[in-house]
């Protein structure tokens, strides 16, 4: 009896200590591991509930996590620009309204004054991309005001863009009197995905291999660099196990896209300008990566790079831990902060565009709300309202898992009442589960 | 004022010189008319109660906080030290009483925060750092291998340890060290003490500030008082008691073999 129960005691501390090990190994976070879990029990719940309830398991199929992925973009792109914000221990209560006004700016400049002032073309390459750049200023310019008021008038963050939420909602809808711009240039609402806004299946495919292949070089340049100074290195199967998982990741995910076929009146719309003969059965022309979630993986590595690699996100980090010491350790925090909500900025430029070519128009309600929905997916994603702690790739995840409950709703049928209280009661379990786990670590 | 205040080394340019420094908080006069000196090789003690100035003024110095007036000389030439980045530039680095650290980042990162080491491409240099971490803090504490960890994670006595190879880390001319005992056990105190001969070795001028004598009657060749923002006096640590020292922090009294300051009374 004794016998057994030590047998078996070791054998579960064994386990333990197995998987504790492995994580340490791997250098794979537990939070990471449970948001990972969290939606996977989401997706896989939404499906079963589907299948079970309603005939009709919707949720894990091509077709809806292609949509899901396109989504998810817009929000993603500014929760991670959000975690520098919380992270110098700044909220930006603005973004939602900001990114109306951008894209009214950004649509009345590409239908009304580069087509008649300049007097360029109907769907003339240049529109698009003044479009863009128009976009980007605006929205970098605003948040740089904003920071300028936060630094240097020393108004808290909470207020300026409390008060930035109404004036730039407000301005969105000046610009045009409200009035609804569409459709938008033909060119630049590609970059909102649909058939022809995503890149296809040859090129999907490249994209996967090329990450991949960056994913592996990386690990490499890393290792290398850790041996050059002599440093503990991680045990090859761990390197080996997390090239794997990234690739099959990457590889999944453009598996997926690709599998999600066009409608058959594209393909038709298609095969006929492009004298493609239709056999048959019909004519399988996949999808491939939608250009925002491209943009969205753009932005991820981007922003990651800046936040872990270069002197701009260290100081982030140092001031949101101890923004006295950064100060005396030599860092312009006043300056950093302006930096900080300009960047913002021009990640909500970027959603603006995102989200006005994927609505082929621009409408003075455009990003409503989307502030909390931003501030959520960072939190959930980890992002310490405290300051000092958050990241990039968490609060993507956090827009994921956000985005997928939202959509996982709709699915089954749930009203639009329903899912506001199921977002608000995730959020706030999600940050109690958080607290729990902070705790615990400590 | 006298240019030499209880100058050891006749004739010799001190190391840094502060005259007549004053700042002022809305009314209050934290550092009133204040002057000390410093010399290679040298442990200045600056002493007095809580609330005296001696941070204050040393804030000034260390480019916290801008003077009223006065003036700062560096080697005999008078320096503007308008923040934290032109005292470093000169070679003044401090130990703050608060440490200073950036508690959610590792001890490289901290060493390093403000003067990142950057590769070629102009990307941090994590390697790079976490290596002249691991060697600087080889000397100073051996025992330390928490390279990964953020520094909330590390005891009281190996954050201080981060906290002094920042200072020398990057070789000061000039130390200020504010309460640099105050966190640490017997052991760690004394570590600090070898530490300092050390340092003075080198030939690097050294501000240690606190409030317990006993901290640094022993390290200091001289100890400067100060009572309410004003310098009581000087005095060679040879020549006077711990009593006496005592005397003028308290009091405010300057015993025979002081050197008076403005804020002595009889």
């Amino acid at each position: 009896m004794t016998q057994t129960q030590t047998a078996v005691t070791t054998q579960t501390q064994g386990k333990e200590g197995l998987l504790t090990a492995f994580l340490r190994a791997t250098e794979i976070d537990a939070r990471m591991l449970g948001m990972f879990g969290a939606l996977i029990l989401i997706w896989v719940g939404f499906h079963e509930y589907g299948a079970i309830f309603n005939n009709n398991g919707a949720f894990l199929t091509y077709r809806n996590l292609w949509n899901l992925s396109v989504q998810t973009a817009s929000i993603a792109v500014m929760a991670t620009g959000m975690v520098l914000i919380i992270v110098t221990r700044h909220i930006d209560l603005s973004v939602g309204s900001v990114l109306g006004v951008t894209a009214m700016i950004t649509g009345a400049a590409q239908v009304w004054i580069f087509p008649k002032v300049l007097g360029l073309g109907l769907g003339h390459p240049m529109i698009w991309i003044l479009a863009v750049i128009v976009a980007l200023v605006v929205a970098t310019a605003i948040g740089a005001f904003q920071g300028l008021l936060v630094a240097y008038l020393q108004i808290p963050s909470f207020i300026v863009t409390l008060g930035g939420m109404l004036v730039w909602r407000g301005a969105a809808w000046w610009v045009t009197r409200g009035e609804t711009i569409s459709p938008l240039d033909p060119n630049f609402k590609l970059i909102g995905g649909g058939p022809y806004g995503a890149i296809g299946v040859t090129a999907s495919w490249v994209v996967a291999i090329v990450v991949c292949v960056l994913i592996i070089l990386s690990l490499i340049a890393g290792r290398r660099q850790r041996q050059r100074f002599g440093f503990p290195l991680r045990p090859v199967w761990a390197e080996v196990f997390i090239a794997v998982l990234g690739s099959v990741l990457v590889l999944g995910a453009a598996y997926i896209a690709n599998n999600y076929p066009w409608p058959a009146g594209i393909v038709k719309e298609y095969a006929t300008s492009h004298n493609i003969p239709v056999p048959p059965g019909g004519l399988f022309i996949g999808h491939g990566f939608a250009i925002p979630v491209l943009i969205a993986g753009a932005v991820l590595i981007v922003m990651t790079f800046i936040a872990n690699r270069t002197r701009f996100g260290r100081y982030v980090f140092a001031i949101g831990g101890n923004p006295e010491a950064a100060e005396l350790a030599g860092i312009n925090t006043k300056r950093m902060t302006v930096m900080v909500f300009a960047l913002m900025g021009t990640l909500v430029g970027i959603s603006a565009i995102i989200a006005s070519a994927r609505l082929n128009s621009a409408t003075a309600d455009l990003g409503k709300v989307d502030e909390l929905y931003v501030i959520a997916a960072a939190v959930i994603g980890g992002t310490s309202l405290a300051g000092g702690s958050g990241t990039i790739w968490g609060a993507m995840l956090g827009a994921l898992v956000m985005q997928s409950l939202q959509s996982g709703m709709v699915l089954i049928g749930f009203e639009a009442a329903m899912q506001q209280m199921v977002v608000g009661g995730v959020l706030v379990v999600a940050v109690w589960l958080d607290t729990v786990y902070r705790r615990r670590i400590k | 004022m006298n240019a030499n205040i209880g100058n050891p080394h006749n004739g010799a340019t001190p190391l840094v010189e502060m005259r007549d420094i004053s700042i002022a908080f809305g009314g209050i006069k934290a550092v009133d008319h204040a002057s000390v000196d410093l010399f290679p090789g040298e442990v200045v003690g600056l002493l007095g109660h809580n609330g005296a100035g001696k941070s204050t003024l040393i804030k000034i110095l260390s480019g916290a906080y801008p003077r009223d007036s006065g003036q700062i000389r560096i080697n005999g030439e008078e320096v503007q030290i308008g923040n934290p980045r032109d005292a470093k530039a000169y070679g003044i680095e401090t130990i703050y009483q608060t440490l200073a650290l950036a508690d959610n980042v590792d001890a490289a990162a901290n060493l390093f925060l403000g003067r990142e080491l950057l590769t070629s491409w102009g990307t941090l240099d994590d390697a790079a750092m976490e290596a002249e971490a691991r060697k600087v803090m080889g000397r100073l504490n051996p025992n330390f291998r928490r390279f990964k960890e953020p520094v909330k994670a590390l005891s009281g006595g190996q954050r201080q340890s981060v906290a002094i190879a920042r200072a020398i880390l990057f070789n000061a001319r000039i130390l200020i060290m504010d309460e640099p005992t105050a966190a640490l056990g017997p052991h760690e105190t004394a570590q600090v003490g070898e530490l300092i001969k050390e340092l003075k070795k080198d030939g690097i001028g050294i501000f240690l500030i606190s409030h317990d004598i006993h901290d640094v009657f022993d390290l200091a060749d001289r100890v400067a008082v100060m009572k309410n923002g004003q310098v009581v006096g000087y005095a060679k640590t040879t020549e006077v008691t711990k009593d006496e020292v005592l005397g003028m922090i308290i009091l405010g009294k300057c015993p025979p073999n002081a050197i008076r300051g403005p804020g002595a009374i009889d």
